[in-house]
C-alpha cells in the first residue's frame, strides 16, 4: 500500500513536472506559410465584404472594407520580415511580432487614420501567429503528452490517494500531521505550491502568447468535444474538471464516514463538470451563445455587458431565454434559496469557486485567518467588491440604454477594465487560488466574491439556516475553528451555547464533521430563535447571561 | 476596588473571571503557572497528533484580557497566608487579594506503583505533559524504525484520557498496550455492552487491550528510564514509555496542613466558599460537601467547571447563586466513535432500574436507555455513533417523562448531521418486541423541538 502511494507520488510530480516545463517543448518556425495561416481567411473575409458592396453600390462599405485589406496586407508584409527559426525562446518570437504590430498601429495613429487601426490585444495576436509556427513532438503527438501531463497527473493523484481506505485504519476524520507536515502547514512545499499557482494564474491569464506549450496537448479533447482546436480556457475548463475530479475522490475518502460531506461534493462536481464545462463547450459546437448557467451576477460580472446583451437578444429565442434566466437567478433564485436552506446551496453545493475550494482547497482549510482583525479586513473588502461590481453593472447598463459612454466623467469602458483586471483576474484567480497553501482554501470566496456578499447578506437577514450548537456539550477544544475554511471563530459561538448564524458561512459543514463532541449541526428552522443572542447553557439553573464581553 | 485573584487559568477560573468582569469593574488577576494564556486542556490530544497547533487551542486571542482587564501573571503560588490575605509566589514575590478563587485543577493519580517516578513514565493533563511527552517520543514524521524512541508504549488505566493517550501515540507509529483494571473498558462508567463496543473498536484501531490487568511495577534500565512493566500475573510487558491515565484527583498539595478544609479536593458549600472567608474553590479542585441529587461530590470534566465559574462570577458580584448543575450530562469520543449520555447510565448495579439496548448491525452504534422498572420514567440515556440534543433530553429529564413517550418522540432528539441514515424505527422496533408496547415513532417536528413550552 505505502509503496502504491509512493509511485503514485512520483508519477503525480512527473504529470505536474512534464506539464510545467511543455511550456519551452513546442519550436517555433515563422515562414511564409505560417504568416499566411493567419492573415489569408481575414483578408478574405475584407475581400468578400469589399466585393458584396462594390455590388450593392454602397461606397462607404466599400472603403471600409478597402481600408482594413490595406491595413492587414501592410501587416502582413511587416510581419514576413520576422520570418526565422525562434526555437523555444516564444518570448523572443512575441516581442518581435508585437513590436511590429505597434509600429504598425503606431505609424497609423499618428496620421489619425483610425478606421485601419487593428485593435487585436497584441499577446492574442502574437498567440495566434505563433500557433501555426509551432512544431515539435508535443505538437505532432498531442494525444501523448496530454497523456504525460493530465493522464500521469491524475492516476499518481489516484493512486496516492486510493491507499488511504486501508491506511487510515477505520472511516473517520484523521487530520493527523496536517499541521507537521511541510506541505500543509506553510512549510517549503506549501510556499513552492503557491508559487506555482501564482505563476501559472498570472501566465494563463495575462500571457495567452507565452502559454501554448500548455494548451497543445488539450487539442484532442477539445477537438473531441467542440470540433476545433483549444484555447486558453478549454485548458483551464479542463484541468478545472480534472483536479476537482480527482480531490473529489480524496474527499470521498476523507469523508466517507460523513455522508453531508459525500452528497455535498457529488453536487459541487457534477455542477462543475457539467454546467462549467461541458454545456457550454458544446453550446459552443453548436454555435451557440456559451452560457454556465450556473454562475451568477456580480460573480458572473460580464453579464451585463453590451457584448453580451448583444450576442444574446441577437440569439432569438435560447439569448432571450439565457437572459431571463440569468436575471431569475439573481432575483429569485439567490433570495428563495438562502432563505429555505442558506447560502450554501450556491457556495458549496454548486459554484464553480466553491468546487475548487471544497476539493482542491480543503488541505489548506485549516490555513484560514481566524482573527478578528481579519473579520474587519473581510467585511469591508467584500462588501467594497460588491459595490463596485453595482457600480460598474450601474454604469455599463446606463451606457448600454442611453448610448452615452461618459457617466460623471468617468468611462463605462475604464471602469469595466479595471474591474476586469483587477477584480475578476487578480482577486479571484492570482490571489484567490493561488494564496490557498498560505492562507487557506477561500481566499477568493471570503475576501472578494460579490456575490458571496449579496448572498450572506440574505443569509444574515433572512434566512431559515444555521448552525445549532447542542447545548453545553462544547468543550472549546477548537477544531471547529481552526478547520473553518472561512475564518469564522466557531468555537467563540459554540462555547457560549449560541447558535452561529454568519454572513460568510458558507455550510460546507466541516465545522460539525470535526467535532468530537457533536455539538454543531447545519440545519433549516424556523426563523424564529435562530439567533439567540442570550443563550442560556444547560445545566445552571438561575443564571442569566447578560449579552458577553465582545472580543 | 476590591481585588479578586484567581489561581488557575483553566476553564473554570477563567469563565470566573470574565463573568466578574461582566458585572463588575472589580480588579481581576489570574494567575498561573502553566501557560501564559487559557488554552483549551481538552485539546492537548490534537496538539500532538497535528490537528491544530498550541495557538489554535486558545479560545480567546491574546488582546482579549487586556481589552477586558484581566491581568495575566504566570506565577507558581507555593503558600497562601489567609490572615493577611496574602499569596507568596516560588519566585520570591506576594500579591495581596480581597477575594481568592481557587481553580487549580488536578493531577493524574499514581497510585505508589514501584517505578511509578522514573523518567519515561508520565501523565497527561498538563501542557507540561505535553511537552515532556514531545520529550520522550520521536516526531511526528519519523518512519525510520531506527530512528524511533518509542517501539511500544504501556498505558495503565482504562479510561477517556488513556483511550485519547492511544490514539495519540498510534499517529506516531508507536505501538501500544492498554492494561485495565476491570473487566471491560472504563468499567466504572459503561456497562458492558458499551465497553465491549468501544474495546472492539480500539482493537479495530490496534491496540493491544489487556482486560482485568493491572501494573505491578515499571522496571527500569541502567540509566533510570522505563525498560518493561510487569503485570501482577508476572507477564513483563518491554516498552519505552508508560501513560499514567488510571484517574485525576485534585491538584491541593501545596494547600494541605493549613486551615483550608481539604478532603480529596477542597471542600466547598453550594456557593462554592471554602471554610475560610473570601476563599472559593471551583472546577476540578473542588469537592461539593452536599451534592445536588445525582451528582457525585467530585466531577472532573469541562462543563462543571465552566459552570461553577459562572455560578461564583455571580456570587462575587452581588447576586449569591446557588450551584445547580442540573442533570447530569457528558460526552466523549473514543478514536471515531462519539458517545454522549444524557442523565444518568449506571455502569453496574440497576438497582431498580431496567435497561434497553440496541446496537446497529455495524457494531459501532448503539443506544442504551435506563428507566424506573416500577415507574417507567426515564432515568439516562447513553448514544454511540449517534448524536442527540442535548436541550431535548434535559426537558425530558425536567418533565420526567416515561421511557415509552421518549421512544415515541426520538426523532426529534436526533442531532445527526443531515444526510445521515436514521435509526429510530429499528430502535422502536426493537423496544416494542422487548417491552411488548405498540409505540409508532413520530417523525421530527420543527414545532416540537422549538416549543417554548
Amino acid at each position: 500500500m505505502k509503496s502504491i502511494k509512493r509511485i503514485g507520488l512520483i508519477l503525480l510530480i512527473a504529470g505536474i513536472s512534464i506539464f510545467t516545463f511543455s511550456l519551452i517543448f513546442p519550436s517555433y518556425e515563422i515562414t511564409d506559410y505560417t504568416v499566411n495561416q493567419h492573415f489569408d481567411p481575414i483578408i478574405d473575409g475584407y475581400q468578400i465584404d469589399l466585393k458584396k458592396a462594390a455590388e450593392e453600390g454602397d461606397t462607404s462599405a466599400v472603403t471600409q472594407a478597402k481600408i482594413k485589406v490595406d491595413s492587414y496586407s501592410a501587416l502582413r508584409d511587416r510581419l514576413l520580415t520576422t520570418k526565422g527559426d525562434y526555437g523555444v525562446n516564444f518570448v523572443a518570437l512575441s516581442s518581435a511580432i508585437r513590436t511590429q504590430l505597434n509600429e504598425h498601429n503606431e505609424a497609423l495613429k499618428a496620421e489619425s487614420n483610425w478606421d485601419a487601426v487593428i485593435w487585436d490585444a497584441p499577446r492574442d495576436f502574437a498567440a495566434s501567429m505563433m500557433r501555426p509556427a509551432a512544431t515539435g513532438p508535443s505538437v505532432e503527438m498531442k494525444g501523448l503528452f496530454l497523456f504525460l501531463t493530465f493522464g500521469l497527473a491524475m492516476i499518481g493523484g489516484l493512486m496516492y490517494i486510493l491507499p488511504n481506505v486501508v491506511l487510515m485504519g477505520p472511516p473517520g476524520i484523521k487530520n493527523h500531521h496536517v499541521f507537521h507536515e511541510k506541505a500543509t502547514n506553510r512549510g517549503w512545499i506549501g510556499w513552492l505550491v503557491f508559487v506555482w499557482l501564482v505563476s501559472f494564474y498570472i501566465l494563463l491569464y495575462f500571457f495567452p502568447d507565452y502559454t501554448l506549450g500548455w494548451v497543445f496537448p488539450t487539442d484532442p479533447a477539445s477537438q473531441f468535444l467542440k470540433n476545433q482546436d483549444a484555447s486558453r480556457w478549454f485548458l483551464y475548463g479542463l484541468m478545472y474538471c480534472s483536479v476537482m475530479t480527482v480531490m473529489a475522490i480524496r474527499m470521498y475518502v476523507k469523508y466517507r464516514n460523513n455522508r453531508y460531506q459525500i452528497v455535498r461534493t457529488s453536487s459541487v462536481l457534477f455542477f462543475q463538470v457539467a454546467f462549467a464545462f461541458l454545456i457550454p463547450e458544446l453550446l459552443t459546437r453548436f454555435n451557440r451563445p456559451s452560457m454556465d448557467f450556473k454562475n451568477i451576477w456580480p460573480l458572473d460580472y460580464d453579464f451585463f455587458f453590451n457584448w453580451n446583451l448583444d450576442q444574446l437578444i441577437a440569439e432569438g429565442t435560447l439569448g432571450v431565454f439565457m437572459l431571463v434566466w440569468g436575471i431569475a437567478l439573481i432575483v429569485v433564485a439567490v433570495p428563495v434559496f438562502v432563505y429555505f436552506f442558506g447560502k450554501r446551496w450556491y457556495c458549496s453545493w454548486v459554484c464553480g469557486c466553491g468546487g475548487l475550494a471544497e476539493t482542491l482547497g480543503d488541505p489548506y482549510r485549516q490555513l484560514s485567518d481566524k482573527s478578528v482583525k481579519a473579520w474587519k479586513i473581510e467585511r469591508y473588502l467584500i462588501h467594497g467588491v460588491l459595490v463596485f461590481a453595482i457600480f460598474m453593472t450601474g454604469v455599463t447598463l446606463y451606457t448600454y440604454f442611453s448610448g452615452v459612454s461618459q457617466v460623471a466623467g468617468v468611462d463605462t469602458y475604464d471602469v469595466q477594465k479595471t474591474y476586469g483586471f483587477l477584480i475578476g483576474s487578480v482577486f479571484s484567480g492570482v490571489i484567490g487560488t493561488g494564496f490557498y497553501p498560505v492562507m487557506g482554501s477561500r481566499v477568493w470566496c471570503r475576501f472578494g466574491c460579490p456575490l458571496a456578499a449579496y448572498l450572506g447578506l440574505v443569509q444574515r437577514f433572512k434566512s431559515r439556516f444555521r448552525i445549532t450548537t447542542n447545548g453545553g456539550q462544547c468543550i472549546s477544544c477548537g477544531n471547529c475553528s481552526t478547520y473553518c475554511e472561512m475564518g469564522i471563530d466557531v468555537r467563540w459561538y459554540a462555547q457560549r451555547g449560541q447558535n452561529i448564524v454568519r454572513s460568510s458561512c458558507v455550510g460546507c459543514g466541516i465545522c460539525s464533521a470535526v467535532c468530537p463532541r457533536g455539538v454543531l449541526k447545519l440545519e433549516n428552522g424556523p426563523e424564529e430563535g435562530r439567533i439567540n443572542d442570550n443563550p442560556i447553557i444547560i445545566g445552571k439553573e438561575g443564571i442569566q447571561l447578560s449579552t458577553d464581553v465582545t472580543k | 476596588m476590591s481585588h479578586t485573584v484567581i489561581i488557575g487559568n483553566g476553564i473554570s477560573g477563567v469563565t470566573a473571571a470574565r463573568h466578574i468582569r461582566k458585572r463588575s469593574d472589580d480588579r481581576i488577576t489570574i494567575i498561573s503557572a502553566e501557560t501564559d494564556h487559557f488554552f483549551s486542556r481538552t485539546a492537548l490530544m490534537y496538539i500532538y497528533m497535528g490537528h491544530m497547533t498550541y495557538e489554535n487551542t486558545k479560545p480567546f486571542e491574546d488582546h482579549f484580557w487586556s481589552k477586558n482587564r484581566i491581568d495575566l501573571m504566570r506565577e507558581y503560588v507555593s503558600t497562601i497566608d489567609y490572615a493577611k490575605k496574602t499569596l507568596q509566589f516560588s519566585s520570591g514575590g506576594t500579591l495581596a487579594y480581597d477575594k481568592l478563587i481557587l481553580a487549580v485543577g488536578s493531577k493524574p493519580n499514581k497510585f505508589g506503583w514501584p517505578g511509578q517516578d522514573l523518567d519515561g513514565v508520565q501523565g497527561l493533563y498538563s501542557y507540561q505533559d505535553l511537552e515532556l511527552l514531545e520529550k520522550n517520543t520521536h516526531g511526528p514524521l519519523v518512519k525510520d524504525p531506527a530512528k524511533k524512541k518509542v517501539k511500544r508504549a504501556v498505558l495503565v488505566g482504562g479510561g477517556l484520557i488513556g483511550v485519547e493517550f492511544a490514539e495519540m501515540l498510534l499517529t506516531r507509529g508507536i505501538e501500544v498496550t492498554f492494561l485495565v483494571r476491570e473487566d471491560r473498558f472504563w468499567g466504572n462508567v459503561l456497562p458492558k455492552e458499551e465497553g465491549e463496543l468501544v474495546a472492539r473498536h480500539m482493537i479495530e484501531h490496534h491496540v493491544d487491550l489487556r482486560l482485568n490487568t493491572e501494573l505491578a511495577e515499571v522496571i527500569p534500565d541502567e540509566n533510570g528510564r522505563a525498560k518493561a512493566i510487569k503485570t501482577k500475573d508476572g507477564e513483563t510487558i518491554e516498552c519505552q514509555l508508560v501513560g499514567l491515565t488510571a484517574g485525576v484527583s485534585p491538584n491541593v498539595a501545596f494547600l494541605k496542613g493549613g486551615e483550608l478544609e481539604i478532603d480529596r479536593g477542597i471542600l466547598v458549600d453550594e456557593y462554592l466558599k471554602t471554610n475560610i472567608p473570601d476563599v472559593y474553590a471551583i472546577g476540578d479542585c473542588a469537592q461539593m460537601r452536599n451534592p445536588s441529587k445525582g451528582r457525585r461530590p467530585l466531577e472532573q470534566v469541562w462543563y462543571t467547571g465552566r459552570m461553577m465559574g459562572e455560578t461564583v462570577g455571580a456570587t462575587l458580584t452581588g447576586t449569591p447563586t446557588p450551584y445547580k448543575p442540573g442533570y447530569w450530562f457528558n460526552s466523549a469520543k473514543f478514536f471515531d466513535i462519539e458517545y454522549q449520555t444524557y442523565g444518568t447510565v449506571p455502569a453496574r448495579d440497576l438497582d431498580g432500574l431496567s435497561e434497553f439496548y440496541w446496537e446497529h448491525p455495524d457494531g459501532k452504534i448503539c443506544i442504551k436507555i435506563v428507566f424506573e422498572t416500577a415507574t417507567r420514567r426515564f432515568h439516562g440515556i447513553n448514544t454511540f455513533g449517534i448524536r442527540m440534543l442535548h436541550e431535548r433530553f434535559d426537558k425530558w429529564l425536567n418533565e420526567e417523562r416515561s421511557v415509552d413517550h421518549i421512544m415515541e418522540y426520538l426523532a426529534d432528539a436526533n442531532f445527526d448531521p443531515e444526510f445521515y441514515r436514521t435509526h429510530e424505527k429499528a430502535v422502536v422496533n426493537k423496544f416494542n418486541a422487548e417491552q411488548g408496547t405498540a409505540i409508532v415513532p413520530k417523525k421530527r417536528s420543527w414545532k416540537r423541538i422549538f416549543s417554548k413550552a
